[in-house]
């Protein structure tokens, strides 16, 4: 499937900026399912200093500053992208979860690239609540993909999707006492509570083609940010190097109009656009999103 | 074993441990040289030199610490040094620069190939799960990631040397143990002259010319800053000091700023770019862009302008991840794969938790836990715990056992100190310090930090410090760093290179000093006046309580009977608002964190308000007590008249002086001519207080007249505590500093004093002083009162604001 990409951020300021730095992570990922025909990104008022290099999680992460003073920021990443549904896996086939827990703790030469998403990260902490969430679902002997959807089911069971409930600064923590949230807090709880029990799992950002109700015309912008998770199933000739993407918001195993653009540990690692600026007061940001099949 | 010459004829060493000075055999011969010149010193000639270093040390503001209030974090430092002669110091400064070369091999490996893990040599988590592992800074390459490095080392009963703690990210103690060794050798001057002890001041010059030659683009005159996370920082004095020691900009994070690739300093004079940055402050904290985003101390792009190439940090960023006390028990392993070379300078046994959660789980006896993490954690005694601590101990560990190692500890080492009792033997580490020269060698401090603990377990960081003295078997030459180098210098005048941050806190000193001066002569005039009249019924004391109120010090609504009291806090009480010491406390902080820029002579005066002023329970002794601080704060105001250079660094501190003397000019002079009861008793007080009686009465010979004295106080610009004085000065000031080249039009601040110096001029006091005409008045010296404060506020928006905002991330 062939898609069109608009992801336009506004930054509205009460004063003058004077000089603001940014990170983004906006260029979406080559997969050997998704390939980038195109990207483009565009910055207004003029960047100064913009560089492209490549993170340690091996996304394509750009640099820009703007240094004359301005109210407005805009960002504009535009790209054409064709994604095709990995094959499906045999979740039962899958070896045993404590198997892969396992490996990892002895740090297994061939997951010496995966150890680190088993580890606690900046917004995923070894919380105790995490060794408590779930603990039916890791059954012993349980393969790993089939308990990690078990996970994520419950997940998508037991918390309720509320888009006014929390932020981006939320702690993981609070989402998963009260049981709700958003994408992003839905993801960090299945990171957290496999990684509780020694596995590796990894933060995806990334867009979703929403499909209008029946009979209502597309909105076009109406579209958001994503986010999933991903777990590693201990076999690195399954998935992507073994890696598994696993929905929690949509309750699915994300197929072909799930578009990566970055994956990290968490949230931190990945975050589309971040700044620091001098002055400027407050400020307002409007995201809008357009996924476009094409 | 021989009976011990008469100095440490009553030392005994612990047995079973190393002691420094006294072996097997009696007294080591390297110590035979102090001995001897110490004996015929005499146990009074100690004291003496003990008090006269306990004076030099505290004179040049020597902390651990910027928070003077702690007084248990007093720099102390023993009269006698430790002593090693050159033929056992060489294998150790060999043994540190090999242990300096493999971190230095091992940072290169881990920001880039990895091949240690790669190959099996350390397990991922030593690195991975490090908190100073930086995945921005990977695959950034960088000229000498490691420029300096500390070790702290113990000694095992039979002599060997081992580590405890690497330092590899901001390694500290350098400057102390330079301070140690100035004040050391002027105490003990005939000692030090006499014996050839190795000096320090080439490191210090190595270290220099090590950090210039990682200038990027070659530069003659590469801008060098130290970056200092501010005057809250423990080893701020050692930022300050070695900054101004090795003739560096000292700057805080918003002090710089990222623009094009490119650092720079944020001064007066505009933008200077920076060449290399010698850091201070810590890893994650360094760039709120790339790194820790609730960092308020770093430099947002800093990465970036690293990974440009444009700008040299040392020790570069990410340096923190060689300090995991984990990576000590992989020594030998490391030093094989890396640098192919035996392991010289053993560690003490450390066991990893993340390799093994029994051995922190349940350590061996006598063995200390510590956090993987925190070399400054104080190692904690299993032994030592009440149950209770141990439970929450256990769980901590259990929770994360990879967060900890275990080690084995020698006996603990031995060193004589200078006590009460005569020379005691104590507890000691030693700290030594490696760097980098121009061609990237390694070269090691001959001294070091030596630590002493008050007894058998107790901190290091608390305890006191001695030099160390490495004996040469050579004669020794001086060298000092202000040598002048064989190329010619340019000739410069003036000195823009001032960060604003600088000048603020220049600006508060001066405001803070005069602030502390007005008060302090207010407060006299009113203690010696309630010597006369004790329950305060007259006058002069209603006017001084006038002017207190004015002052913003005192409430209203308190009674004329609640002034002997309230005075008396005012002079005295530690913590109320506006009252001395509380000014005395800003002065000293503001004054502390502009340390590198003030003269020694200086500091010491700010420093010592400290001790003048101390608590003072009754009338005749306050009155003392300010008569001392009164000539201290001259001495300081003279300083800055006849002391100081006449660039911005000179014109902030006197902006700020004039400034608050205006201000407290005018309102005294609104409680005098507008508040008063009795005009005659306030005037004589305001005069009094201007330090203007004498020339009053030599000017009119004649009884007290309204016109005549505000005239005197307000429009007299002879009179140097004239409001028209004050302000002249502000004009000159604000003409003088640097301005925008392109910039047709006053500043606002100008525009304030311009409109002052009219209406101070235009005053007619003849006219004003006229009955029936006191609400002109008033309205007048409150219309100056509003211009002063906005003057204030110019000042502030135009040189000295850093507003720094962040924003969070879009969703």
């Amino acid at each position: 499937m062939r898609y069109r990409v608009t992801h336009i951020t506004t930054y509205q300021y009460h004063e003058p900026v004077a000089v603001s730095n940014n990170l983004v992570h906006l260029a979406p990922r080559q997969l050997p399912h998704q390939r980038v025909l195109e990207h483009s990104l565009q910055i207004a008022p003029e960047a100064v200093a913009l560089h492209e290099h490549t993170d340690w999680f091996g996304n394509r992460a750009g640099t820009f500053a703007i240094e004359r003073p301005h109210r407005q920021l805009i960002v504009t990443s535009r790209a054409l992208i064709e994604r095709s549904a990995p094959p499906a896996i045999e979740a039962g086939l899958t070896m045993a979860w404590e198997r892969v827990a396992g490996a990892i703790g002895r740090v297994d030469p061939s997951l010496l690239d995966v150890v680190e998403f088993a580890d606690e990260s900046p917004l995923v902490p070894a919380l105790p609540a995490f060794a408590d969430y779930a603990d039916d679902d890791f059954a012993p002997g349980r393969p790993i993909l089939d308990t990690a959807l078990a996970v994520m089911h419950r997940i998508y069971r037991e918390f309720r999707y509320d888009s006014e409930a929390t932020s981006v600064n939320t702690p993981v923590g609070e989402a998963l006492a009260r049981r709700h949230g958003v994408c992003q807090d839905f993801s960090l709880v299945l990171i957290g509570t496999l990684r509780a029990r020694g596995l590796p799992a990894r933060y995806v950002s990334g867009y979703l083609e929403t499909i209008p109700p029946p009979g209502k015309p597309r909105m076009v912008g109406a579209d958001a940010t994503h986010a999933w998770a991903q777990v590693h199933v201990g076999d690195p000739s399954l998935g992507e190097d073994g890696w598994i993407d696993l929905d929690p918001t949509n309750d699915c195993i994300p197929g072909d109009s799930h578009l990566t653009v970055a994956y990290g540990r968490d949230f931190a690692d990945v975050s589309p656009l971040k700044g620091m600026i001098l002055g400027g007061g407050q400020a307002q940001v409007k995201v809008s999103v357009d996924v476009e099949r094409q | 074993m021989l009976p011990l010459p008469l100095l440490f004829a009553g030392y005994s060493a612990p047995p079973g441990s190393w002691d420094e000075a006294v072996g097997t055999a009696g007294l080591r011969p390297a110590w035979d040289g102090l001995n001897e010149h110490l004996t015929t010193l005499g146990a009074e000639g100690l004291d003496h030199r003990q008090e006269q270093i306990r004076r030099l040390v505290r004179d040049n503001g020597v902390a651990y610490t910027a928070n003077l209030a702690a007084e248990e974090r007093q720099w102390r430092l023993d009269p006698l040094p430790v002593v090693l002669p050159e033929d056992e110091w060489q294998p150790l400064a060999k043994a540190v620069i090999q242990r300096a070369r493999l971190l230095e091999a091992y940072l290169e490996d881990i920001y880039g190939p990895q091949s240690v893990v790669r190959t099996g040599v350390v397990h991922p988590g030593l690195i991975l799960g490090h908190p100073q592992f930086l995945r921005p800074v990977h695959g950034i390459r960088v000229p000498g990631r490691l420029q300096t490095y500390a070790a702290d080392l113990v000694r095992t009963p039979d002599g060997r040397w081992q580590v405890t703690t690497e330092h590899t990210q901001t390694p500290a103690g350098a400057g102390f143990a330079l301070e140690n060794r100035i004040v050391l050798s002027r105490a003990l001057a005939d000692l030090y002259r006499e014996t050839a002890v190795e000096r320090l001041a080439g490191f210090f010059m190595t270290l220099r010319s090590g950090l210039r030659a990682l200038t990027p683009a070659h530069r003659d005159n590469p801008r060098i800053v130290l970056l200092t996370p501010g005057p809250a920082a423990e080893t701020y004095f050692e930022h300050a000091f070695l900054a101004r020691y090795l003739g560096l900009t000292l700057a805080e994070g918003a002090d710089l700023t990222v623009r094009g690739d490119h650092v720079f300093l944020k001064t007066l004079g505009g933008l200077h770019p920076v060449d290399v940055i010698l850091r201070r402050l810590g890893d994650d904290w360094c760039d709120p862009l790339e790194l820790r985003g609730d960092s308020l101390l770093g430099i947002a792009g800093l990465v970036g302008a690293v990974r440009a190439g444009n700008v040299v940090i040392a020790n570069a960023l990410g340096t923190g991840a060689g300090e995991h006390l984990g990576l000590l028990a992989r020594g030998p392993a490391l030093c094989r794969h890396l640098l192919n070379e035996d392991l010289l300078l053993e560690a003490v046994p450390t066991t990893w938790g993340g390799a093994d959660a029994r051995a922190v789980l349940d350590p061996g006896s006598g063995d200390v836990l510590r956090p993987a993490h925190g070399v400054r954690a104080a190692p904690i005694r299993p032994g030592d715990l009440s149950e209770s601590e141990a439970v929450t101990l256990a769980e901590r560990i259990c929770a994360a056992p990879q967060r900890w190692v275990a080690q084995t500890l020698p006996p603990t080492a031995t060193v004589p100190v200078w006590t009460a009792e005569g020379l005691v033997a104590r507890p000691s580490t030693l700290r030594v310090f490696a760097t980098r020269d121009a061609q990237g060698r390694w070269q090691v401090m001959p001294g070091g930090l030596v630590r002493v603990a008050d007894h058998e377990g107790a901190s290091f960081e608390r305890g006191g410090t001695k030099d160390l003295w490495v004996l040469a078997d050579h004669p020794v030459q001086p060298v000092s760093l202000l040598t002048p180098a064989s190329a010619p210098v340019r000739l410069l005048r003036g000195g823009v290179d001032l960060p604003s941050r600088v000048a603020d806190n220049l600006f508060w000193t001066g405001r803070y000093a005069e602030r502390l001066e007005d008060n302090a002569r207010l407060l006299r005039s009113g203690l010696t006046r309630l010597a006369d009249d004790p329950r305060a019924t007259g006058p002069g004391l209603a006017a001084i309580a006038a002017m207190a109120v004015r002052l913003g010090i005192r409430p209203a609504k308190r009674t004329m009977a609640q002034l002997p009291e309230d005075l008396l806090a005012l002079a005295t009480a530690p913590h109320q608002d506006g009252s001395l010491p509380a000014v005395r406390r800003k002065l000293q902080q503001s004054g502390a964190a502009v340390r590198d820029r003030v003269s020694n002579d200086t500091w010491r005066i700010i420093s010592r308000l400290d001790l003048d002023g101390a608590e003072a329970p009754d009338l005749a002794e306050a009155i003392t007590h300010l008569d001392r601080l009164l000539v201290g704060l001259s001495a300081l105001a003279g300083m800055g008249t006849e002391n100081t250079t006449r660039g911005p660094a000179w014109r902030f501190l006197d902006l700020g002086r004039r400034l608050e003397r205006a201000q407290f000019a005018i309102d005294l002079l609104r409680a005098t001519f507008v508040d008063a009861t009795n005009p005659v008793a306030a005037m004589e007080v305001a005069l009094e207080i201007f330090d203007s009686s004498i020339t009053y009465r030599t000017r009119y010979l004649t009884t007290l007249q309204q016109a005549p004295a505000l005239d005197m106080l307000l429009v007299d610009q002879t009179n140097p505590r004239s409001v028209a004085f004050q302000v002249a000065r502000l004009s000159e000031h604000l003409t003088a500093l640097p301005a925008d080249e392109d910039r047709a039009l006053p500043t606002e601040s100008e525009r304030i004093v311009l409109r002052l110096r009219t209406s101070i001029d235009l005053t007619d006091a003849t006219e004003l002083c006229i009955p029936g005409r006191e609400d002109d008045l008033s309205e007048h010296l409150d219309a100056l009162a509003r211009d002063l404060a906005a003057c204030s506020d110019a000042i502030t928006a135009h040189y000295l604001s850093h507003a720094t905002a962040r924003r969070s991330p879009a969703s």
